[in-house]
């Protein structure tokens, strides 16, 4: 499904900083990988790299056999198939919920209107939030934003969904209802990478869980490898401080 | 001021200071009459109104020679004469309320008066102002326009887009635009009316090098209000777009521009603003705006001290009306 080859990634800020370096993971159908580690690890940089909003300096990204970081690719049609949460939501403020939902629908893969907004209130029920189909984004918590903002994803169909610690924004009351509803995602056999620091979910959610930090993979494995016999002394340190 | 954070004022405090303000008003004026009064001005007030709108003595003369065959009284108070010569025959009518000045059978030369009447014609102030408005209309739709593709220029990832404009927002930043005005007329507007009329087409009146002057004057400041106002919306919200799938210019015309363009309006209408009151210069390259016909009343009249005052009250009356109806549209704009 995806393929990440020997992934590179320096910042000049101003002076070289490497934020991935040499990074390599596959992802098949249907999986769900959790990416854990360390704050400035480079989780959100490679996340960000899978569907170029970070271009890689070095490496490939292959997305269904489709070579991300090649200049002939139409890389707007990838970004469509490849669903992407933000851990600040990012929902349009200056158009309605539906409206939202409606938006790339219908400018990207050229839904009529009514269409878009039938499929938008689908997935509105999905999360949870189609009584507020007509409100503005403003007006909602920030949980119900965040499930806006998965809904908004899935409207593109996507095959892949990638996100991007999408509970540290929220308050703790919030978190439940946002994850409730990526378990219900992964249960219907999405495939989904998941950047996040909620041991939770990983422990029972994850088919595989990748370990980060000062931007290399240390350590990867199942969530019962990770939480009770991991092998790395930095994996081990950080579970120490998280758990 | 109200900030809360000072301390609690009583209303002794407002009513003093209100009066403060009330009695500093009444001082500049009485100052102003006084010093008039002893430089033995005599203010004239009764004299301006004919300057927007005046009552014009209308001739109707006639363009044959004959007799005056008849006078008809039509229904509607039209009065046509009808006057017959060697062969031919024409008919004038006059208005409503104008007396004829001929009577049935009166021989007639080409140019005799037939009859006069009283006509409203627009005054010279009041015509300065309709130019003034039109040339800020045009300068405020070119300069959005100009601005618009600017800004964005001046935000792109090419090279020569990006040169260009800052290239054109330094040069008009960094010059007076009475020297820019100059340079529309004198250089752009000497050489596109010399080749035209080497080729025998018609001229481009000045009128029109006073809008481009002020376009491309106020097009420099608007790029960089929309520039502004376009990195002023966050980084997620293009992300958010793009990741949808989104190109660069769908992402700009159903995300960015939209959000931005309530945080331009508040700028772009002081830029507005002063757009009008700068088409007071244009009176320099002959163009006949409201400055520049107050100067003209004012040596036919006599009145300078009426008339500065009232061309400063018709620029308000512009400036505020442009205010009103941005504030209108910001509100609209938030409500929506
Ligand atoms: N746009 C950027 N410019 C400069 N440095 C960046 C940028 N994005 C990330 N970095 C740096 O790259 C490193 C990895 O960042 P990131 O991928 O955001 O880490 P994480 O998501 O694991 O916290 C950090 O040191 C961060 O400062
Ligand atoms: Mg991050």
């Amino acid at each position: 499904m995806i393929r990440a080859e020997n992934l590179s990634k320096y910042f000049y800020v101003p002076h070289k900083m490497v934020a991935l370096n040499n990074v390599s993971a596959t992802i098949k159908p249907g999986e769900v990988v959790v990416v854990i580690g360390p704050s400035g690890s480079g989780k959100s940089t490679f996340l960000r790299c899978l569907n170029r909003l970070e271009y890689a300096d070095k490496g490939h990204v292959y997305i269904d056999g489709v070579d991300v970081l090649a200049p002939k690719t139409d890389i707007n049609k990838v970004r469509a198939e490849v669903g992407m949460c933000f851990q600040s939501f990012n929902l349009f403020p200056h158009k309605t919920v539906l409206e939202n939902l409606i938006m790339a629908q219908h400018v990207v893969l050229k839904r009529s209107k009514k269409d878009a907004a039938e499929r938008g209130m689908v997935l509105l029920k999905k999360v949870g939030i189609h009584e507020k189909s007509h409100v503005y984004p403003d007006q909602l918590s920030g949980g119900q934003q965040q499930r806006v903002a998965i809904a908004r994803a899935l409207a593109m169909d996507p095959k892949v969904m990638l996100f991007d610690e999408p509970t540290s924004a929220l308050d703790p009351e919030m978190i439940g209802e946002v994850l409730d509803v990526m378990k219900a995602l992964a249960r219907d056999g999405m495939t989904m990478v998941v950047v996040t620091h909620e041991m939770g979910f990983a422990r029972e959610v994850a088919d595989r869980v990748l370990f980060m930090d000062k931007g290399e993979i240390v350590e990867e494995g199942t969530p019962e490898h990770f939480f009770t016999n991991p092998q790395s002394d930095r994996t081990k340190l950080f579970l120490s401080q998280i758990l | 001021m109200s900030s809360g954070l000072g301390k609690p004022r009583s209303r002794a405090y407002f009513a003093t200071w209100t009066a403060a303000f009330v009695l500093l008003v009444l001082g500049i004026v009485w100052a102003l009459g006084y010093a008039t009064q002893k430089v033995d001005y005599v203010w004239r007030w009764y004299k301006v109104p004919r300057y927007f709108y005046y009552q014009d003595d209308v001739e109707i003369h006639a363009g044959i020679q004959g007799t005056v065959a008849a006078i008809v009284q039509g229904s509607d108070g039209v009065t046509t004469i009808i006057v017959k010569g060697d062969g031919e025959q024409e008919s004038y009518s006059l208005p409503k309320g104008t007396g004829s000045r001929v009577s049935k059978g009166d021989f007639i030369y080409p140019g005799d008066v037939l009859g006069s009447y009283k006509d409203w014609k627009v005054g010279i102030l009041l015509i300065g102002l309709w130019i003034t408005l039109k040339v800020s209309f045009l300068a405020i739709i070119a300069g959005i326009v100009l601005g618009l593709l600017t800004g964005l220029m001046r935000i792109s990832d090419n090279p020569c887009f990006r040169w260009l404009s800052i290239t054109y927002i330094e040069l008009i930043r960094g010059s007076p635009l009475l020297v820019q005005i100059f340079i529309w007329y004198f250089v752009v507007g000497t050489l596109i009316n010399s080749m035209l009329g080497q080729a025998g087409l018609p001229l481009v009146p000045p009128l029109w090098f006073g809008v481009a002057s002020l376009a491309f004057f106020s097009g420099a400041y608007i790029a960089e209000i929309v520039r502004a106002g376009i990195q002023s919306i966050h980084r997620g919200q293009t992300e958010a777009a793009r990741s949808l799938g989104m190109n660069g210019t769908q992402c700009m015309v159903h995300v960015i521009l939209p959000q931005a363009f309530k945080r331009i309006l508040p700028p772009l209408a002081g830029q507005f603003i002063s757009l009008v009151k700068d088409s007071s210069l244009l009176g320099i390259i002959a163009i006949r705006e409201l400055t520049k016909v107050t100067r003209e009343v004012i040596t036919t009249s006599l009145q300078p001290f009426e008339l500065w005052f009232m061309c400063a009250l018709l620029y308000l009356v512009l400036t505020f009306a442009l205010s009103m109806l941005l504030q209108y549209m910001e509100k609209r704009m938030i409500n929506s």
